[in-house]
């Protein structure tokens, strides 16, 4: 089945069990979002998803189109279309944007095929275009000495220029002003399609006035504790972490 | 090129065995060598137990097993040529082999006329005798290579001598190639560099071996002199095969209100000695002192510098930045010495080494001396790995760890070669690095 599947995910750093529990499957062509409070987990959700060192699946599985994700690299998992936007990306110093991506496009090509430089421009100054971004900005370094905005762009851009089967946004709305916010907003909107599952992960309701999912997920304490269509977000905006907490007793599985 | 692995030199004289008398050279500068080769006789070998040559390999400075490099055969002669490729620009170049002037480029005529002289030292020092002889080898190698220095001086029998007027900018850089070839060949590097008030020009040399397997030995000597208010830059490609030993002594003297800046990249060679003394004499003067070293395998990059601030309001900017892999060593011993009348200092040193393995090892060893007042100067050398979280970031986009890895480095060495702001030369340094990287993994 074409989807990013979670299933009874248990993930601890060092003892310290963050997510207990948690299932949610994100088939392609839909948006889902995870809300939670801080601490809930949502961070370490995307982490895991995408293969980072420090954290250690104990028990569950993660697939991609039914393949098992937890045995691959991280590298592999992008490879194979899995995408991350960090909440807070690292700086590559002396690395430009234009470079890093060519790496990027390069890596997913068969050995010995080298991309077509001008095609590979025409596109990348489409999407900084849709972005908003200045063509000069291809010339420096990724994310270093950028501002809140610039980085969020800059990850919605990587998303754009990758075409992952599946993305993961991990607080791409955090630290940014209204306009910078419909601008990614736009962005991921003209993603959206049957060839792209989305998993937007965030602490405010805001961004889905802008990126309206089809499925909200409330997390609490490493579990989905309620889902249910996009009125969800609105119900807790109104009513608030206290009342999603209140159900949070029998883990709610969905699908 | 191993079919071209032997008899590529006529001559097999051993290089301590004394001085040639082939060539012919003006009495005064003969009678300059053989005072070098004593010289080069009185001076013990340096042993680690000297301040200079701390962490310094100084075993691998046996030079018993090594020649005098005589004529290169035809053969080698034209594989030389075809692979000195540097620069799709010049304004001019020069080819050497050993000892030899294998190929000429001169400059534009209008240059020329305008009074730039770039010669071949036996030349420059027959048509150009007093310019020549009032700056050549004039200022005393006092970094702990005098014992090196002297050997040069005795041994040198070509180079280059490169001479911009007053006010002469030259646009485009300036290419000297030196080649090592032979086994256990040897190269005496030389440039001299003069420009007068005003002038600007850059130059770019390449150090390369025709075989890298082969041992050799390259001991240059490059003099830079900025006069006032000139610009120079300098940069140097090393690239020596892995089995040479090389050693580089340079004296830069920047004049009032003029700016010399030079980048040294180290990639090849066993072991590898640069020795740089800026001498900031007049006011206003400023230097950039630049290095980027990839080291990999058994490779000893060893570097000790004076930035030398003799005037007021003079400036000096040391970067140095090493990547180091397998069990590479990289060695730095820098002094900032600000004298007694230089008030107004503004003097940076910074070292940064990327360890990319437990085995490699990196050894810093700033300095400051401070004689004047109202001085800004600042030190550090650190060494760090590669960030956990950079590298995750990378390979969350699906770049395989090799190539993030080699992504990173460049990144990281990228910065200094950024600060020479001249993209033909940036790019061309930084295909060098990633070729030395295509070829180590």
């Amino acid at each position: 089945m074409n989807e990013l599947r979670v299933e009874n995910l248990h993930v601890a750093i060092g003892d310290q069990q963050i997510v207990r529990g948690l299932s949610l499957a994100v088939p392609r062509g839909e948006v889902h979002a995870v809300m939670g409070p801080n601490g809930s987990g949502k961070s370490t959700l995307a982490k895991v998803m995408a293969g980072h060192p420090d954290y250690h699946v104990t028990k569950g599985k993660i697939t991609m189109d039914s393949e098992d994700l937890l045995a691959l690299e991280p590298d592999d998992r992008a490879r194979k279309g899995l995408f991350l936007a960090f909440q807070y990306p690292s700086e590559v110093p002396g690395v430009t944007i234009a470079n890093f991506l060519r790496a990027a496009l390069q890596s997913r090509l068969p050995e010995g095929e080298e991309m077509e430089a001008t095609e590979y421009y025409a596109k990348l100054y489409e999407k900084m275009e849709l972005l908003g971004m200045d063509r000069s900005f291809t010339s420096r370094a990724v994310n270093e000495g950028f501002s809140g905005g610039e980085k969020k762009r800059t990850e919605i851009l990587q998303l754009a220029m990758l075409e992952p089967k599946y993305a993961v946004l991990d607080e791409t709305d955090s630290g940014l002003d209204i306009d910078a916010l419909k601008t990614v907003a736009h962005g991921v909107n003209s993603l959206r399609g049957s060839k792209i599952g989305i998993l937007l992960i965030t602490h405010y309701q805001r961004i889905l006035n802008y990126i309206v999912p089809d499925h909200v997920h409330v997390m609490v304490q490493g579990r989905i504790v309620r889902s249910g269509g996009k009125e969800l977000a609105l119900e807790l905006e109104e009513r608030g972490y206290d009342w999603a907490r209140a159900g949070a007793d029998e883990p709610v599985l969905t699908r | 090129m191993s079919a071209i692995a032997h008899d590529e030199t006529v001559n097999s004289k051993g290089i301590l065995s004394g001085l040639l008398e082939l060539r012919d050279l003006p009495d005064w500068f003969r009678e300059q060598q053989h005072a070098a080769w004593e010289k080069f006789e009185s001076i013990p070998r340096p042993t680690r137990k000297d301040q200079p040559w701390r962490f310094s390999n100084v075993d691998l400075l046996d030079l018993a097993p090594f020649k005098l490099s005589g004529t290169v055969s035809d053969q080698a002669r034209a594989a030389i040529l075809e692979q000195s490729n540097g620069l799709d620009e010049v304004a001019a170049r020069l080819v050497f082999a050993g000892d030899q002037l294998l190929e000429r480029d001169v400059v534009s005529e209008q240059l020329s006329k305008r009074g730039v002289i770039f010669q071949p030292l036996e030349r420059a020092m027959v048509e150009h005798a007093d310019l020549f002889r009032k700056y050549f080898m004039s200022t005393e190698v006092s970094l702990g290579s005098a014992k090196f220095a002297a050997l040069h001086q005795a041994l040198v029998s070509t180079g280059t001598f490169l001479f911009v007027p007053r006010g002469v900018e030259i646009d485009q850089p300036i290419e000297i190639f030196h080649w090592l070839a032979g086994e256990n060949a040897t190269v005496f590097p030389h440039l001299l560099l003069v420009t007068d008030e005003l002038a600007k020009v850059t130059v770019i040399e390449h150090f390369r071996s025709l075989d890298r397997n082969q041992r050799g030995f390259a001991c240059g000597v490059n003099d830079l002199l900025a006069g006032p208010g000139a610009k120079v830059t300098y940069v140097c490609a090393q690239n020596w095969g892995d089995n040479v030993v090389a050693l580089q002594m340079n004296t830069t003297a920047v004049d009032h209100d003029a700016s010399a800046m030079s980048l040294n990249l180290n990639l090849g060679s066993r072991y590898s000695r640069f020795e740089s003394l800026s001498r900031l004499v007049g006011e206003g003067a400023r230097s950039d002192l630049l290095a980027v070293a990839v080291a990999t395998n058994e490779q000893e990059f060893d570097a000790r510098t004076l930035q030398d601030h003799i005037s007021p309001h003079t400036a000096s900017d040391l970067l140095y930045k090493n990547a180091l892999d397998d069990r590479a060593r990289c060695t730095f011993g820098g002094l900032i010495r600000v004298e007694p009348h230089a008030h107004f200092t503004d003097a940076y040193q910074k070292v940064r080494n990327l360890l990319l393995s437990d085995d490699s090892e990196a050894n810093s060893m700033p300095g400051l001396e401070i004689l004047a007042d109202n001085v800004r100067c600042t030190h550090g050398a650190t060494s760090g790995q590669i960030n956990e979280e950079e590298m995750f970031y990378l390979r969350s986009r699906g770049i395989p760890v090799p190539v993030a890895q080699r992504l990173i480095v460049t990144g990281f060495l990228n910065e200094v070669v950024q600060r020479l702001d001249q993209a033909a030369i940036a790019d061309y340094l930084n295909q060098l690095i990633d070729r030395k990287f295509a070829h180590s993994r």
